[in-house]
């Protein structure tokens, strides 16, 4: 190592090109270089990421229960017992109903949000913004770095049925009905409501990438369409979504991987389930198999069936993309 | 300072263009909606500074009422009582090890994977693209073993590996793509003037990711700070929570003793802390954001 820098201290400016580097020195320099480069990141990440993701699949398998020494392998019978469990079965449901939702009302309503920013300009001169509209990004931005329980003990106060600040407004307004209407109570609103909160939270973030990948686009491409005789809502259907399209799928799988996970937001705002078990994901219920009723086994089952989901929601994602991205290609 | 005066009248009035009536229309109702959303997403974050300054009794009179008086009674509350200043600290220290240990590793590795062609290549970046899609929720089981077995569960040192090594995918992800850009031919000038590897990437190439480098700092910073499930699984020792798990159990411990205002005290000296990193850092989040997009 010593050996290497001396003549690397020579200012850069000074040394001609090309001398004397002895080919020992440079593989040496290699050999460390790529040890403590490549080898410990990826050593470290195997250890405490991918190592567990593969036991997880092995211990699925099993009767363990964690703290006995013993465990059985007991083949399918964890992922039967899923099956038949009509609660689990229940929060595969809500995690579902999840996902669908949760990417389309985040990805549409931040898209709108981003176009009005970038096409609510003026039609004429040169291609802009809306004027003073960067606040509009810092203020939404915003609750991405609250934490998320903070955001759902928040909202849970909002929601509170007497106290709260939703049901203050809506009496304010005249809605009496809503006195004291407990949103997280009751089975109709305790999904929309929660699904509410999680958009609140992300919706900004989204905004400031869309706004970001619209802002790359070359503005003749929006000069050439103006002349064309493209109106603003044409030229963001037909020629802003189609190339921002990768940040869209992007956004779109970061959003589905979110909603199958909401463990955060269900323990801040219903820990228990919700009414009727309305709000209960995968993710609680896994957690609570493992560490409140120690079945190991069973959990990492509920890891291996979320996964999945995970993985096939990625995957119809990149297939729908793709063909939907290979029809426009043909069209034109 | 007089030219650039004259200059400004010059361009205004050249570039100024008649703005027709339903631009005005498109753009009063743009700025309409984005109002509507912002006062969507502030109300309730006033909302809960007002109430932190209010007593359990006033905030259950009624959610709109100014409170009595404007003392950090609860604040202290929430700071001694409920352990909010000992779980900020704890916080501080994990977030801050594991941002430092993710950045580091995360820029070397993504440097090799970019730059150096080697067997296994793919392999490894394959691996990390796992690594970000899979659910944490799998790994989580196993993951209280691996740490139980090297006894590292329930410290903070267990926590600061485990948040870099969770961090580290989306780490080397981010910033392949910037070193990947970064021309070949700097590099090559660096050997060429007899800089080893280790000293073209620490003088020559990291400095040139700069850029990438805040920004994914800045991502890292943010979610290793409002990290949840891996603390809540893998610290369960109360003298070790971190602020997110903190807050988590003062809210739900006890019921109906909650001291709400106190909640809402320790709500907003959560926030505070990324607010005002927020503020410093936005603007550099944005542009290297739209720097990195425009590329």
């Amino acid at each position: 190592m010593t050996a290497v820098v001396p003549p690397t201290a020579a200012p850069a400016g000074r040394v001609s090109a090309g001398r004397r580097w002895s080919r020992r020195d440079l593989t040496f320099d290699k050999i460390s270089f790529m040890v403590v480069f490549l080898v410990i990141p990826v050593l470290g990440y195997i250890l405490f990421v991918v190592w567990p993701f593969i036991q997880a699949f092995y211990y699925s398998l099993t009767d363990w229960s964690g703290f006995t020494p013993g465990m059985n392998f007991t083949g399918l019978s964890n992922y039967f017992k899923l099956f038949s469990d009509d609660i689990f079965m229940k929060a595969v449901g809500n995690s579902l109903l999840l996902v669908i939702v949760l990417p389309i009302i985040t990805v549409v309503l931040s898209l709108v949000l981003a176009s009005l920013v970038t096409v609510g300009g003026p039609s004429h001169g040169p291609v802009r913004g809306l004027r003073n509209s960067s606040i509009y990004r810092v203020v939404s931005f915003f609750p991405y770095v609250i934490p998320a329980i903070v955001i759902g003990i928040i909202w849970g106060r909002v929601y509170d049925p007497s106290a709260g600040l939703l049901n203050g407004i809506l009496t304010g307004l005249g809605f009496e009905q809503f006195q004291s209407f407990a949103w997280l109570g009751e089975q109709r609103t305790a999904m929309i409501a929660t699904i509410f909160v999680i958009v609140w939270g992300l919706v900004g973030f989204y905004m400031v990438l869309f706004v970001a990948a619209i802002k790359g686009i070359p503005a003749e491409i929006f000069e050439a369409a103006r002349i064309d005789g493209a109106g603003r809502f044409r030229t963001a259907l037909t020629i802003t979504i189609p190339l921002i399209r990768d940040n869209i799928q992007t956004a779109y799988i970061y959003m589905g991987i979110l909603a199958l996970d909401a463990f955060v937001y269900m323990s801040a705002l219903n820990p228990g389930g919700g009414p009727n078990n309305s709000t209960l994901v995968m993710a609680q219920q896994l957690f609570t198999t493992a560490f409140t009723k120690g079945q190991f086994g069973l959990a990492c089952a509920m890891g291996v069936v979320l996964a999945v989901i995970t993985l096939v929601f990625a995957g119809i994602v990149f297939i729908v993309n793709r063909l939907t991205g290979g029809t426009n290609e043909v069209a034109e | 300072m007089t030219a650039i005066k004259a200059e400004i009248p010059s361009r205004s009035f050249t570039r100024k263009s008649e703005s027709t009536t339903s631009d005005r229309i498109v753009g009063g109702l743009s700025h309409t909606i984005l109002t509507i959303w912002s006062i969507i997403v502030v109300l309730p974050l006033l909302w809960t500074v007002m109430s932190s300054f209010k007593t359990s009794k006033e905030i259950f009179a009624s959610p709109f009422s100014l409170p009595s008086s404007w003392s950090f009674v609860n604040y202290v509350g929430a700071w001694t009582t409920a352990g909010i200043g000992s779980f900020l600290l704890n916080t501080v220290i994990v977030v801050f090890g594991a941002l430092a240990v993710t950045m580091l590793f995360g820029a070397m590795c993504a440097y090799v994977l970019a730059r150096f062609q080697f067997p296994g290549n793919r392999a490894i970046y394959y691996l990390m693209l796992a690594g970000l899609t899979f659910p944490i929720f799998l790994a989580i089981v196993p993951l209280f073993f691996v740490l139980k077995s090297i006894g590292l569960l329930n410290t903070l040192p267990g926590l600061i590996l485990t948040y870099a090594a969770f961090a580290l995918p989306f780490t080397v992800f981010f910033l392949f793509s910037f070193f990947k850009a970064l021309p070949n031919s700097i590099a090559e000038a660096a050997a060429l003037d007899g800089a080893g590897e280790w000293r073209t990437f620490f003088q020559v190439m990291l400095p040139m990711a700069r850029p990438g480098l805040a920004t994914v700092a800045i991502l890292n910073f943010v979610g290793l700070w409002n990290q949840f499930l891996l603390p809540v699984a893998l610290n369960t020792d109360p003298k070790n929570y971190v602020l997110t798990q903190g807050m988590a159990s003062f809210a739900s411990q006890a019921g109906y003793s909650v001291d709400f205002g106190q909640l809402f005290a320790g709500a907003v000296m959560t926030i505070v802390p990324v607010f005002i990193v927020y503020l410093i850092f936005q603007r550099q989040l944005q542009g290297s954001v739209s720097q990195g997009t425009s590329k």
